[in-house]
């Protein structure tokens, strides 16, 4: 099949079937240059970003939410369309009628839209309470279906952040598709899969299939009217650069339009955007600023991307995220950089539009980049403090070379794979009822089997790992058996209609676990282990303290007898989950990332043997406990780099801070040396880092005057913040943190 | 052999060229008034490791040296324990992790010429370009370094000449003149650092109760620093 928006194209089989890979491997032009070739803003640019400055401020001011429309339920052709200066807009489109004008989507659940209207001081409108009145939602499903014991699991926080209540997320549709195909064409491929469905045995799996390909082509079809209401045509490829992004972005809007997801994942479009670019560029009708401008008005209606949460939620995923991640960069399969022009304009938008937490820029790092952009990223990192890395070289011969990241650090073959998010459980505070024989102290629940407090003077090793485990085993059951739930209950009544559209029908699923307070755990079992550790009891004879004495290695110094201890609790926890079969026959996924839940995970928990006072928060993610590294920077990121990405699949988020000091003397040293570090991290087989530059004194002036920094953007886990919009505790826990610095 | 060691930081990178593993050494026969690390002075003090225990932690981090980096042993004054050091460098570069000193230069003999014959690059400080403050503030002559520096250049080792900026003792600009007079004289070196004297150190001398002989002396401002560098 050909199509005259293909002009200039290399011909392959992407033109035969739906093959967004095989069509960026024909054409794509590989760039081993610098950054020298880039362009500042426009003015019209600029004259844009001002407005949005000024409305980000409003909504600063509004207390972080700007309006809410509380009498429509969003989806793609509810809202009329809307602008930020329609005249000057490049690139449109907007979630509501007006730019951060949050909707409202009660799908995942009536309740958390109701509560997240009242804690603005909005109310939801009588006409959509009425509406969902004889509606199940998703977050309706899964009650019913959730036994006793999910519940109280789920009530003493040993699971947390389960998507029962709002849009479980961190699916990544293939956007890039209706640009290079059209709809019509995906509507035409959709029918072909139907029909096939039923040639063999049509039962249950496939006439769910059937049912869902269906509502997949009705929503190809809403697809379509939303982008003819802002007067754009996309039954057809796209012809030039800036239709492929209006097309693109037409798709992610109308999935964000329809899904409220925790994480709401771009893919990878930069070097996808860059075939479409180069071709403008080679005819005449693009010119570099142009190019750039085409960029920086995609990525300003990214920032302007919204989704209305409750404050509850926001304790868990703080600095009201999307998680947009685009991933740049990589490696190709036959050993070509992926890196194109256009990987530097999309990190050139953070001097262009200034530094902003979305998207979640990620470059996927692989040592065999070309030096040239290493060294413009490394420039990024300690300019911006806005991007993240993740090693390319680990996944590429998991995932291939068109991959992209979900979230913060889930892989997935974009079209080809999606994930069931689970958030995650406390291994923290498993440890503690296991001590206490299915006790746990914070909630005064009885949970778990049910055996005598462990009755010992001093703790002993083998002992506590042979009652850990029995406990281990119990939750993980428990824990694969409650995602099934909720992904049954999701798929039924909140299924993603235009995400799923953009996959090819038959997907592979991950489902993916996760753990918080793994370094907690593992300097508390070093304690056990290597000191000596007495617990405390209360008046009803429950273990609530510990005295510690004496010395035991932490996490963090690149110990072996202690960093092995973390990397076998990971190992003990993906081995205990497969036991239980995952919903829909996904494959069991771990990973090490909190967000900013350590915080309120710590404040959950009690006291540890490791000498963390009851309430005090965790590491986020994969990280040492802060200030517990002794041996600087480097050990500290050889002690994450040995937790297994066999083991943990869905990703290690690490989060590094360093004082600029402490990276070189001066600008070029800087980049230099943290060009060396990320090469050096990756080879030791480390999944993912997180860079901050900058001196902690900085961040206690924005903590102690906010409206003197509105735009510092901090890495914290697996995602960048505005710092202003974490809650004091959280901004707390960020300060704390280690600052690797020079002595 | 065995070394007493101060202590170790795994990532350096302000101690000679690119990434480098740092191994103060603990002790030291000078008392400089700028000193920030009054708490390595000390001899009879410190961890004991052998020369094998340190290059085998320095292997682990072999993938961050790149090109440029490797191990730098500073201190103290790692000359004090030069067999020790030279055992680790040998070591080191038999495992090709390139390497780095850290010294005042104040010593020079047989033991020490052994080691700098296992050394890549040597950072020596000349602490001012006056002999009368070298006596009063350093406790040697400043001879003893400029030795130390014929004899690097005459074996060939390349070297990165440094200097603290003390405000009211070497901040002027016949100093750095000076400086730059005795770079131009050897051509081993290849770079020249100055570094703003710092006062952080204020609180270990407190904790020592030692009394900071320069408490009285403000930082460097980044303007004078920037001057004095544009006479080099």
């Amino acid at each position: 099949m050909e199509h005259k928006n293909w002009y200039g194209f290399s011909k392959g089989v992407w033109m035969d079937e739906i093959n967004v890979r095989d069509f960026i491997q024909a054409n794509y032009t590989e760039y081993q240059g610098d950054g020298k070739f880039l362009e500042g803003p426009t003015p019209r640019t600029e004259a844009l970003m001002k407005k949005l400055n000024t409305l980000f401020t409003l909504e600063r001011q509004y207390g972080g939410v700007l309006d809410i429309d509380t009498a429509t339920v969003s989806s793609l052709t509810s809202y009329s369309p809307g602008y930020i200066d329609k005249e000057n807009e490049l690139i449109v489109g907007m979630q509501t009628n007006r730019p951060l004008k949050r909707g409202v989507n009660p799908f995942g659940g009536i309740r958390m839209a109701r509560q997240a209207c009242e804690a603005y001081g909005y109310k939801l409108s009588d006409k959509i309470e009425e509406e969902f009145r004889f509606r199940t939602t998703h977050n309706d499903g899964v009650f019913r279906a959730y036994t006793d014991e999910m519940r109280q699991a789920r009530k003493c926080h040993v699971i947390t952040g389960l998507p029962d209540a709002y849009g479980r997320g961190r699916i990544i549709g293939d956007y890039r598709r209706v640009a290079l195909y059209g709809v019509d064409r995906l509507i035409e491929e959709k029918k072909k899969d139907k029909k096939k469905l039923a040639e063999g045995a049509f039962a249950t799996e496939q006439i769910r299939q059937s049912e869902e390909i269906h509502q997949q082509i009705v929503f190809l079809g809403f697809l379509k009217e939303m982008a003819l209401m802002y007067g754009y045509d996309i039954s057809q490829p796209a012809g030039n650069a800036r239709e492929a992004i209006q097309w693109t972005y037409f798709a992610y809007l109308g999935a964000i339009k329809e899904q409220n997801g925790a994480a709401m994942s771009l893919g990878r479009v930069s070097t996808f955007f860059d075939i479409y670019i180069e071709r403008d560029i080679a005819n005449g009708i693009l010119t570099e600023k142009g190019a750039q401008e085409l960029m920086d008005d995609f990525v300003m209606k990214l920032r302007i991307a919204r989704h209305l949460r409750t404050p509850e939620y926001n304790e868990l995923f703080g600095g009201d995220p999307m998680w947009i991640t685009e991933a740049v960069g990589g490696i190709g399969e036959d050993g070509r950089t992926l890196v194109t022009k256009n990987c530097f304009r999309m990190l050139n938008t953070l001097y262009t539009l200034g530094c902003s937490p979305e998207p979640n820029l990620t470059v996927l790092w692989s040592t065999s980049l070309p030096r040239p952009f290493k060294e413009f990223c490394a420039k990024v990192s300690a300019d911006t403090d806005s991007i993240q890395y993740e090693n390319d070289d680990l996944m590429r011969p998991i995932y291939g070379d068109d991959y992209a990241i979900a979230c913060c650090v889930s892989a997935m073959k974009l079209g080809k794979q999606m994930q069931l998010f689970g958030a995650r459980c406390n291994l923290a505070k498993l440890l503690l009822i296991a001590l206490n024989g299915g006790y746990d102290t914070t909630s005064g629940l009885h949970i778990g089997p049910q055996m005598p407090v462990l009755n010992i003077e001093k703790l002993d090793y083998d002992i506590v790992m042979k009652r850990f485990d029995i406990y281990i085993k119990w939750l993980s059951h428990l824990y694969v058996n409650t995602m099934n739930v909720i992904h049954y209950m999701h798929d039924k009544y909140a299924c993603e209609k235009i995400q799923m559209a953009l996959h090819d029908s038959s997907v592979e699923r991950f489902m993916a676990f996760g753990i918080a307070g793994l370094s907690v755990v593992a300097d508390s079992l070093s304690a056990i282990k290597f000191a000596n550790v007495r617990p405390i009891k209360d008046e009803n004879g429950f273990i609530t303290d510990f005295e510690t004495i004496g010395e035991f290695p932490k996490y963090g110094n690149d110990d072996d007898r202690v960093d092995l201890i973390a990397k076998d609790m990971t190992h003990r926890m993906i081995t205990e989950l497969r036991k239980t079969p995952a919903y829909r026959n996904a494959v069991h996924t771990l990973s090490v990332l909190t967000i900013t839940s350590n915080v309120m995970y710590g404040k959950n928990t009690g006291a540890t043997p490791d000498g963390r006072p009851a309430g005090a928060p965790f590491a986020p993610g994969a990280n040492p406990m802060h200030n517990r590294e002794e041996n600087g920077a480097l050990a500290s990121l050889n002690s994450v780099a040995k937790i297994s990405y066999d083991d943990c699949r869905d990703g290690i988020s690490n989060t590094f801070s360093v004082t600029p000091d402490a990276l070189g003397r001066t600008e070029e040293e800087r980049i230099s040396n943290l060009v060396s570090i990320l090469d050096g991290y990756f080879t030791k087989k480390a999944h993912h880092i997180n860079i901050n530059v900058m001196n902690r004194e900085l961040l206690m002036k924005a903590y102690e005057n906010p409206e003197a920094y509105p735009n510092l953007t901090i890495r914290v886990s697996g995602y960048a913040v505005n710092f202003n919009k974490l809650s004091r505790e959280q901004q707390r826990e960020v300060i704390s943190r280690t600052f690797h610095k020079s002595i | 052999m065995t070394g007493a060691v101060h202590s170790i930081q795994s990532l350096g990178a302000v101690d000679g060229p690119g990434v480098r593993f740092v191994v103060f050494m603990q002790g030291c026969n000078l008392r400089c008034g700028c000193c920030h690390n009054p708490d390595t002075w000390e001899m009879n003090s410190g961890a004991t490791y052998t020369a094998e225990d340190i290059v085998t932690r320095v292997k682990r981090y072999k993938e961050y040296f790149g090109k440029e980096g490797g191990i730098t042993i500073s201190g103290g004054e790692p000359l004090l324990q030069a067999d020790f050091v030279r055992e680790v460098f040998e070591l080191c570069h038999e495992n090709g992790i390139n390497t780095c000193l850290d010294t005042s230069g104040c010593i020079l003999n047989s033991r020490i010429k052994s080691l700098l014959s296992e050394t890549d690059r040597v950072l020596l400080d000349i602490k001012y370009t006056n002999d009368e403050l070298y006596r009063k503030y350093v406790g040697c002559n400043l001879s003893a370094p400029l030795e130390f520096l014929e004899y690097l250049n005459e074996q060939g080792i390349k070297t990165t000449i440094r200097q603290v900026i003390i405000p009211t003792l070497n901040d002027d600009k016949e100093n750095i003149l000076e400086l730059r007079n005795i770079a131009q004289r050897f051509s081993c070196i290849d770079k020249i650092e100055l570094l703003p004297f710092h006062k952080i150190c204020t609180e270990k001398y407190e904790k020592m109760m030692i009394e900071f002989p320069f408490a009285h002396i403000s930082e460097p401002t980044d303007e004078k620093m920037n001057e004095l560098r544009s006479y080099l």
